[in-house]
């Protein structure tokens, strides 16, 4: 079972540090590769502020559906044959798998203290991990690469990216896209911003406040898990991986602003860069000050940092987040 | 001069809200001050930046000759500024006691003593069963703080602010929600208090008002509209146009 | 409080005096694996009481206290590993890492509240576990073996079992009466109050951020002694220890005990390492009862074993 740092190391040679490749080739795929982990840490840290800033609720188990999206996308894709038909089993999957929890568990929790939310929530993730194991064994699983999407993409005159890395992009884009609509433009999505800001209200206006909150939490979970099954075939597809990428996704939610889906959208990306771009320059930039065996001692440490030390700073300067949403 | 309490052109402002418009307010030592006004009018929001719970946007505040305005709030509780809450603000896990002992506590020096239980100590228990027999709550001393009802709690309030040993006590409708005979009885102890001390009375019962205060200020928008005795308030067209005459129309 | 002889106490000082005489059992028995169990479950009880007293009592959650595991059992993994055995320089250091480290975060993160304090103690907890991850010379990853444990002078020797499970427990023991005889005194009274209402007591004249701190720091430094001990247990020390849902580990062993308690983290501690081993036995999936578990405590038995032995008294 890889840790949290083995992961770590296996994403940096993915990017590849003995590149012979001009500088600059390389600085557009890194921000290329920024800007696509930045969407996915987008798609998880949206349902996780919509839960969050709409039914005040901590959902420490939302890395768990991200974890069941690749499980689920893996099995069927085995199944099916098809990657794209996975794909479309393990969203419906991951979106009913959330919409059951919250209905069974969620429910009691509304209203209670942060603090019941966090206990009853971590003990889903036990759960959650013990199941999956349970169901498919220790040893984790594989997600191939479609044939049709692996290979590369001619994006500029003398850089190529992965078509699978860009269908990613494509594809968060347009639930991003399809977020903003959902949220500015239907009612549906004018429910849930008034509810952001006074959920008492929205209650008093005769909504079905339980459907709403079912509905709310069942995008969440489809969000987590598409970002879940996305990620799978470049990174991984094991127990814990919710974990390591939660924290993640709540760091974006508290720089971004609880219960903003805009504050997620760019705190994620600002993320996505700052993670990306550390990871792939910080040895270099120590080695200017440092000797090498400095630099490739502290760079993972302090790269890994980056993003902490990033919401530290905006927890003291700007409390609320970047683009906070609620007035109460 | 004699003022114990001095402000000069408070303003807080919340969005498009203006909550405090550009108010003077000065309170001497030993006067019954009550400040009435209309729902909305600003008053809980001045007394949270008279507490220091709220920053005024621009304005001073001076107490006991002193310039408070940029001062922490434990820091005013602290020089003699005591304050209630007009929701219930109290410690309803700890016993009632202990919920005074408390405010005792905060002013018995700092609170790094680690190791004898302050539970057993005279210095912090006796005032404070000092005042809440002044509020009339002897009996319920050991009781859970939740235990009480919505008058007690009001007596609790009070009894806290009591045990600080202010100069100044800052009250935030301590009546509210209070029946005729509980209200009596704050009034006599609110009149009995008056001796003692310098007091800012937020109320929304008139006849308390009038009954106690040496004068009044009215407050509309978070302006202050008339300032002074109560006769000359009570003739005042301007109030009873603004706030008076509704309060008549309910109360008859 | 004077300790009256409720039911809560009682089994709380039983369950001493099991723990007191369960090496006579182990003799008898020849159950050797008992002991290391139980030395376990004192060891992370201390951790569990630290935790108590700015959890339960401070009303602070905080979700990286197994940072300070981990800074107390590398202080002794890496002293030793740098040729440093004796105990007398080991664990001093250990106690002034943890605290220095408790200050610096505590300063930094009370400064927020509610559910933005859990996240940044998370945050710094996990920014503990990359540094220490990072560090190639002590192992990063893999973590650190420990080849000699911490020397004391004779005849005190922790290679003994018998003699270490001894040391923890009344290492234990003595933090439960200091925590004790904190969450009582001024101090405790300025903490409790702080958690049950904190805008009253500034309102009152407490400056609320420095009791929580010193607060903080005491329950990270009770926190490093564990780590200490734990790594004389273990003979080795990793980055796993300090790793979030390690926090979350602790927590739990708090709530299921009974916040605000005496003996409430003693008895969580014992209860989620026993079930461990118990359901363990019977399943290898054991976590999956845990979970559902845990979910339930939450929604009907909130004081935890605690509650229920105080209910079990009046009721």
């Amino acid at each position: 079972m890889m840790t949290a740092v083995a992961q770590w190391r296996r994403r940096r040679l993915f990017i590849g540090d003995r590149d012979r490749r001009p500088v600059m080739t390389l600085f557009i795929e890194q921000c290329l590769n920024g800007l696509q982990f930045g969407l996915l840490l987008f798609l998880l840290a949206a349902g996780l502020t919509l839960v969050f800033g709409i039914m005040d609720l901590v959902n420490l188990a939302h890395g768990s559906l991200y974890m069941l999206g690749a499980y689920f996308a893996a099995t069927f894709a085995a199944w099916t044959g098809s990657f794209v038909f996975g794909a479309v089993l393990a969203l419906g999957a991951t979106l009913l798998v959330g919409m059951a929890v919250e209905v069974i568990a969620m429910r009691r929790l509304y209203g209670r203290d942060h603090l019941d939310h966090v206990l009853a929530t971590f003990g889903l993730i036990l759960f959650f991990d013990e199941l999956v194991r349970l169901i498919w064994g220790a040893g984790g699983m594989s997600l191939p690469l479609p044939s049709w999407l692996n290979t590369s993409v001619r994006v500029l005159p003398g850089v190529d990216y992965s078509a699978y890395k860009l269908s990613i992009i494509v594809v968060s884009l347009a639930v991003a896209a399809f977020l903003y609509f959902l949220i500015m433009r239907t009612r549906l999505g004018m429910l849930i911003r008034a509810g952001a800001s006074n959920r008492e209200m929205v209650g008093a206006l005769g909504v079905n406040i339980k459907l709403l909150f079912t509905l709310v939490f069942g995008l969440g979970a489809a969000l987590a898990g598409l970002a879940g099954l996305m990620q799978a075939p470049i990174l991984t597809v094991q127990i814990g991986m919710g974990e390591n990428i939660l924290i993640l996704a709540f760091v974006i939610t508290v720089i971004g602003g609880i219960g903003s889906i805009r504050g997620a959208f760019v705190a994620a990306i600002l993320v996505g860069f700052i993670d990306t771009l550390g990871r792939a320059y910080f040895t270099d930039l120590l080695r200017l000050a440092f000797t090498k065996e400095t630099a490739a001692t502290a760079a993972p440490a302090l790269s890994s940092m980056l993003i902490y030390l990033l919401m530290a700073i905006v927890l003291v300067i700007r409390p609320e987040g970047l683009f906070p949403a609620s007035s109460k | 001069m004699a003022e114990l309490l001095q402000v000069e052109s408070l303003a807080k402002r919340f969005g498009g809200i203006v909550a405090t418009d550009n108010l003077t307010l000065s309170v001497p030592e030993g006067e019954l001050h009550a400040l009435i006004g209309p729902n909305g009018a600003g008053k809980t929001t001045l007394i949270a930046q008279l507490s220091g719970l709220l920053v005024p946007d621009s304005g001073r505040v001076y107490f006991g000759g002193g310039d408070i305005t940029g001062v922490s709030m434990p820091s005013r509780s602290l020089l003699g500024l005591a304050r209630s809450f007009q929701i219930t603000s109290l410690f309803l896990d700890l016993s009632v006691l202990d919920n005074v002992a408390l405010a005792v506590q905060a002013h018995a020096g700092h609170s790094f003593h680690f190791w004898s239980n302050a539970r057993r100590e005279p210095e912090l228990r006796d005032p404070a069963r000092a005042a809440l027999a002044r509020v009339g709550l002897s009996a319920r001393g050991d009781l859970p703080a939740s235990a009480l009802s919505h008058g007690e709690h009001r007596q609790l309030e009070l009894a806290m602010a009591l045990a600080s040993r202010p100069r100044m006590l800052l009250l935030d409708e301590p009546m509210a929600g209070l029946g005729p005979e509980e209200s009596a009885r704050m009034v006599s102890m609110l009149r009995d208090l008056k001796k003692e001390l310098t007091i800012l009375l937020v109320e929304h019962d008139m006849e308390a008002v009038f009954a106690l205060a040496d004068r009044i200020t009215v407050l509309v928008y978070g302006r202050a509209i008339a300032s002074g005795k109560p006769e000359d308030i009570r003739n005042n067209a301007q109030v009873r146009d603004a706030y008076l005459g509704e309060q008549e129309a309910v109360h008859g | 409080m004077t300790p009256t002889f409720n039911l809560r106490t009682t089994v709380g000082l039983l369950l001493l005096l099991a723990l007191v005489l369960l090496p006579v059992y182990v003799e008898l028995t020849g159950s050797r694996f008992l002991l290391t169990l139980f030395t376990r479950i004192v060891i992370l009880a201390l951790a569990a009481v630290s935790l108590n007293l700015i959890l339960g009592y401070g009303g602070m959650m905080s979700f990286g206290h197994a940072a300070y595991l981990g800074i107390g059992g590398y202080a002794v993994g890496m002293l030793a590993f740098e040729g440093i055995t004796s105990g007398f320089v080991q664990w001093p250091v250990a106690l002034l890492v943890s605290a220095f480290f408790a200050f610096v975060i505590g300063a930094l993160s009370l400064r927020t509240r509610g559910v933005y304090f859990i996240m940044i103690t998370l945050a710094f907890a996990q920014m503990a576990y990359y540094i220490v991850a990072g560090l190639a010379r002590y192992g990063g990853d893999d973590g650190l073996t420990i080849e000699k444990r911490s020397q004391f002078i004779a005849p005190i020797n922790l290679s003994n079992k018998v003699q270490f499970y001894y040391i923890c427990l009344v290492l234990l023991c003595g933090a439960i009466y200091l925590v004790w005889r904190l969450v009582n005194s001024r101090f405790g009274m300025a903490l409790q109050g702080a958690r049950s209402n904190d805008t009253r007591m500034r309102a009152i004249g407490f400056p609320t951020y420095r009791y929580k701190l010193i607060g903080f720091v005491i329950a990270g430094t009770l926190c490093g002694l564990a780590g200490a001990l734990l790594a004389n247990h273990t003979d080795f020390v990793s980055p796993a220890m300090m790793y979030w849902t390690r926090s979350g580990d602790l927590i739990i062993m708090v709530v299921l005990g009974g916040m605000g308690s005496t003996f409430g983290p003693l008895f969580g501690a014992v209860a989620l390492l026993v079930l461990e081993e118990v359901l363990s036995g019977i399943t290898e999936h054991w976590q999956i009862i845990l979970g559902p578990l845990l979910l339930l405590v939450v929604l009907f038995a909130r004081g935890g074993i605690d509650g229920l032995l105080g209910k079990a008294h009046h009721g």
